[in-house]
């Protein structure tokens, strides 16, 4: 996020899109609606599902899936058009105005209700909103990213900032929320092919040295390769050898027929976990760790907070925490790595990552720091951008709408989105294994609109079949309003309906994040 | 501006109620129906004060400072109405403190001991309620509310999920989900705000129940495992075993100041879970079976090296975690990069 959560409380206009924040980042939700209930705060809410955040919304817009490029581009229309643009802001702190002009003239709410099937005057009642209120935050999720051009998502919403110089203050910013505990800190401490901590690069040789002289050697050059990569790599026989530390690919990867060939075909499949999981069940060896609660270290969260988390109870049976693991591995192959403690890592961390140089487990023993904090006499960053962009001046991005890779016809005629709920997390090995948790929502199941349903003979609690081009799950049909006509949503939560057998292996190509949010399937009651 | 409490001179600023400068500045109210986070309604009278040229007693927590102010915390007259609110609200439930899971940290309880209620004049109901207990995570015991509101207040005014309201009036007022549902079959999401700030033992945690309350507890702060918010929480420990999951009634820290959702406050038993694994296991013959850790480690190390050998370092790759630590994924790409020679390193950001 650019700002801090804390801060979205101050924002006097929200423009939601692609999370369903009351299921998946509840607490954020609660800063959200107070804003709205008792301050007055307007929401703008742009999302397929009729979602709980809908009943605090000043104007929803209900965009076909995949057409966020389109709507957001008719945003921008109308402010230039309307004249709503923050000028100054545009002028001081931003480059290539002309081009995005010029993109964004042909997206006239018009067109843009073509492809999005939003209403123009709606659309244009949000582009109001947004640009003329005092302070307005974009809040976004995985609904803008799993995308083919998710990438192209991302870069018009933080066009849209820029454009009305809605960014930099409180209770503005392109904020994405964060959907696992520490997936800020994974980025953080560079578990991505191409950078080192701190998104250093690995292919910029300055870059590199501090990292060569930390660590005494030298360091390869090339980018790796990123997880759909290393499935292809499995499969072909080109990596031989995968060492999955806390992952499930057998659930949370696309078309799961495919993984599942490709892990077959290593050498060397080694699986760290906490529990037996889909994946551990294929590999050669298991290692058996601490788990939450049983350890120390510290989490990132999405407002970029390093917070602590503390050996509360100790673990299970022989299992250690991974940072003992992996240290025990890499000294059996010579490294000579002495670390006696989680902050005995944490101060190697904060040596080379330039970012947390100033985050010490004493300076977050009550309350967490946000990153960048150089030094240890620095207070943290609640919001980013506030004089400058990183690179300077921002840039505008010129993007243009581009339709889904798969949408739906007439063999498989209705468009699946899959996602999370409230309830249940991931892949489930922890939600699922919670009474609580599991009382709620015990089964999985399928959203559909109550016109789809009625046309396919389907009642609620219907056991149904829902297939892809790649696979079939049976799950029960929930008949409700939530997805529009033609929609079907999933949740990705339940092994024995694993949702991703459906999904397709197409991925953006910048960010490789998998289409997610739109396949075809067709759906059928079993007998 | 300036306010005279308990002949202390105390600076404000405006806005602020005579409670909020008598804590700021350390002076001690009791506050009952009264929380930080949720707007005063001076209901339950515990907080009175005299105010100087004020004909009856002030609910400190409502009445807003004003400049001269003459404020007096503990008078008799104080006192006695005091006691006789705490007794008034004693005597509306049954209040069984020795199997009761908020003995030891409950607010009524401290006002009765510190008030000297030797024993409430007024007779206690005659009608024992069922405790409703079906679902898996909140007990509701109604002998002991004391009608505070502030679980009405907390789940409309904090939480924003409007599901709890005022029902009945009289002997027959009650709190509770709307046409007197249960929890379970209301539009309830289980965030436990309400059990939070429930001042008394009438709303508790059902899997806690019978654990450990009070100072047998030993509470250990910790980050929430699953989103990415990062809620801050407390695990309740004993005996080495998770008893429950609390936030502080006030003073929480950022970013959630005390609010959880359901996986943060119920989510947590699979900590102890009896699935988890608790040995390596190295597949033999097609079978996973038990090993050491010198062996699996041994078996892990051997493998690499000759595949990095035969095949070269690209030909070996990890998957991190978005749940391990940052001292974990770091040691891992840094594994990856420097012990093994490979950027072949990713995880599930994208997922
Ligand atoms: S709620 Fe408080 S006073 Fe009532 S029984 Fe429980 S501990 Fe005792
Ligand atoms: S658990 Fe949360 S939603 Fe349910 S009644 Fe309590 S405060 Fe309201
Ligand atoms: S249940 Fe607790 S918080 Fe709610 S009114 Fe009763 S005593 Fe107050
Ligand atoms: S308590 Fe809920 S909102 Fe907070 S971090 Fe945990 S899962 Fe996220």
């Amino acid at each position: 996020m650019t700002n801090s959560i804390t801060d979205l409380g101050q924002a006097d206009c929200f423009l939601i899109t692609g999370t369903n924040t009351t299921e998946n980042h509840p607490v954020i939700s609660t800063f959200i609606k107070r804003a709205v209930t008792q301050r007055g705060a307007k929401l703008i809410l742009v999302d397929p599902r009729n979602i709980e955040l809908g009943k605090f919304a000043a104007v929803w817009l209900r965009q076909k899936p995949g057409s966020d490029v389109a709507w957001i581009n008719g945003l921008m229309n109308v402010i230039i058009s309307e004249g709503l643009l923050n000028e100054k802001f545009v002028a001081e702190r931003t480059e290539n105005f002309e081009a995005l002009k010029e993109t964004v003239a042909k997206y006239t709410p018009e067109y843009v209700e073509k492809i999005s099937g939003i209403p123009a005057e709606d659309l244009k009642k949000a582009a109001r909103l947004y640009a003329k209120s005092g302070a307005s935050a974009i809040v976004y999720a995985m609904g803008i990213t799993q995308h083919i051009n998710g990438t192209d998502n991302v870069k018009s919403l933080a066009n849209l900032s820029m454009l009305t110089g809605q960014i930099g203050r409180p209770g503005t910013g392109v904020n994405p929320l964060r959907g696992q505990n520490n997936v800020q800190g994974a980025c953080d401490m560079a578990c991505l092919p191409g950078n080192l901590p701190a998104y250093k690069k690995v292919t910029e040789a300055a870059d590199r040295k501090p990292f060569e002289d930390a660590w005494g050697v030298a360091l390869p050059d090339k980018p790796g390769l990123t997880i759909p990569k290393i499935i292809d790599g499995a499969g072909k026989g080109t990596v031989k050898a995968l060492y999955v530390m806390g992952e499930n690919p057998m659930m949370s990867d696309p078309d799961l027929k495919h993984v599942e060939k490709a892990l077959a075909n290593l050498d060397l499949l080694v699986v760290q976990d906490i529990f037996l999981n889909e994946t551990g069940n294929l590999a050669h060896v298991v290692l058996p760790t601490a788990g939450w609660a049983e350890k120390d270290g510290t989490y990132t969260n999405t407002e970029r907070r390093v917070q602590r988390i503390r050996k509360t109870v100790n673990a299970p049976g022989e299992s250690k925490p991974d940072w003992e693991v992996i240290t025990l591995l890499a000294n059996k192959l010579g490294a000579g790595w002495q670390y006696a403690s989680a902050q005995e890592v944490f101060e190697e961390v904060r040596k080379v990552t330039v970012s947390y140089g100033g985050i010490t487990y004493e300076r977050i023993e009550n309350v967490g720091l946000q990153w960048p904090c150089p030094n240890t006499e620095h207070p943290g960053t609640p919001i980013l951008h506030a004089a400058a962009f990183t690179r300077g001046k921002g840039l505008f991005s010129v993007c243009e709408h581009i339709d889904p890779a798969e949408l739906p016809d007439s063999e498989y005629p209705l468009l699946l989105s899959t996602g999370r709920i409230l309830y249940q997390y991931h892949t489930a090995t922890m939600s699922r294994r919670s009474k609580g948790l599991v009382s709620r929502t015990p089964q999985p199941f399928v959203e559909i609109h109550p016109d789809d349903a009625a046309r396919l003979g389907i009642a609620n609690g219907d056991r149904i079949e829902v297939s892809s081009r790649r696979g079939s799950i049976e799950v029960v049909a929930e008949v409700n309003g939530r997805c529009d006509k033609g929609v079907v949503f999933i949740p990705f939560h339940y092994s024995e309906a694993a949702v991703n057998r459906l999904t397709s292996a197409v991925f953006d190509p910048v960010a490789n994040i998998p289409e997610y949010k739109v396949s075809a399937v067709r759906i059928k009651k079993v007998a | 501006m300036v306010i005279t409490i308990d002949g202390k001179k105390c600076e404000f600023a405006a806005g602020q109620t005579v409670y909020e400068v008598a804590k700021a500045n350390g002076i001690y109210i009791p506050v009952l129906c009264h929380h930080e986070q949720i707007k005063p309604v001076g209901a339950c009278r515990v907080c009175v004060v005299e105010v100087e040229k004020a004909r009856s007693l002030v609910a400190s927590c409502a009445m807003p400072a004003e400049d001269g102010m003459v404020v007096n915390t503990n008078t008799p007259r104080v006192l006695s109405s005091r006691k006789l609110s705490v007794e008034l609200l004693m005597t509306q439930g049954h209040h069984k403190c020795i199997t009761c899971e908020s003995s030891g940290d409950c607010v009524l309880q401290d006002l009765a001991y510190s008030l000297g209620v030797e024993a409430p004049r007024f007779e206690e109901p005659a009608a024992y309620r069922e405790l409703e207990q079906a679902n898996e995570m909140i007990v509701r015991d109604m002998n002991k509310c004391v009608l505070c509101g502030l679980c009405v207040r907390a789940c409309n005014e904090v939480q924003v999920n409007q599901v709890l309201d005022y029902t009945g009036r009289g002997p027959t007022a009650a709190v509770g989900p709307a046409f007197g549902l249960k929890y379970e079959d209301s539009d309830c999401v289980f965030c436990g705000e309400c059990v939070r700030v429930c001042p008394v033992g009438a709303l508790f945690e059902k899997q806690g129940r019978f654990q450990g309350r009070g100072d047998d507890l030993e509470k250990v702060r910790n980050t929430c495992a699953y989103c990415g918010v990062g809620c801050q929480l407390d695990v309740n420990i004993k005996d080495n075993r998770i008893v429950k999951i609390t936030t502080p009634r006030e003073d929480a820290p950022a970013p959630n100041y005390g609010s959880l959702c359901i996986k943060g406050r119920f989510g947590y038993d699979f900590v102890g879970h009896e699935d988890r694994l608790t040995t390596p296991l190295i597949r033999v013959d097609g079978e996973l079976k038990e090993a050491t850790w010198d062996e699996a480690i041994l078996y892990v190390a051997d493998k690499l090296n000759t595949i990095k050998k035969e095949h070269g370092p690209d030909a070996i790759a990890g998957l991190s975690s978005a749940r391990c630590t940052n001292e974990e994924n770091y040691l891992f790409q840094k594994f990856l990069r420097a012990v093994i020679g490979t950027n072949n390193v990713d995880h599930c950001a994208r997922l």
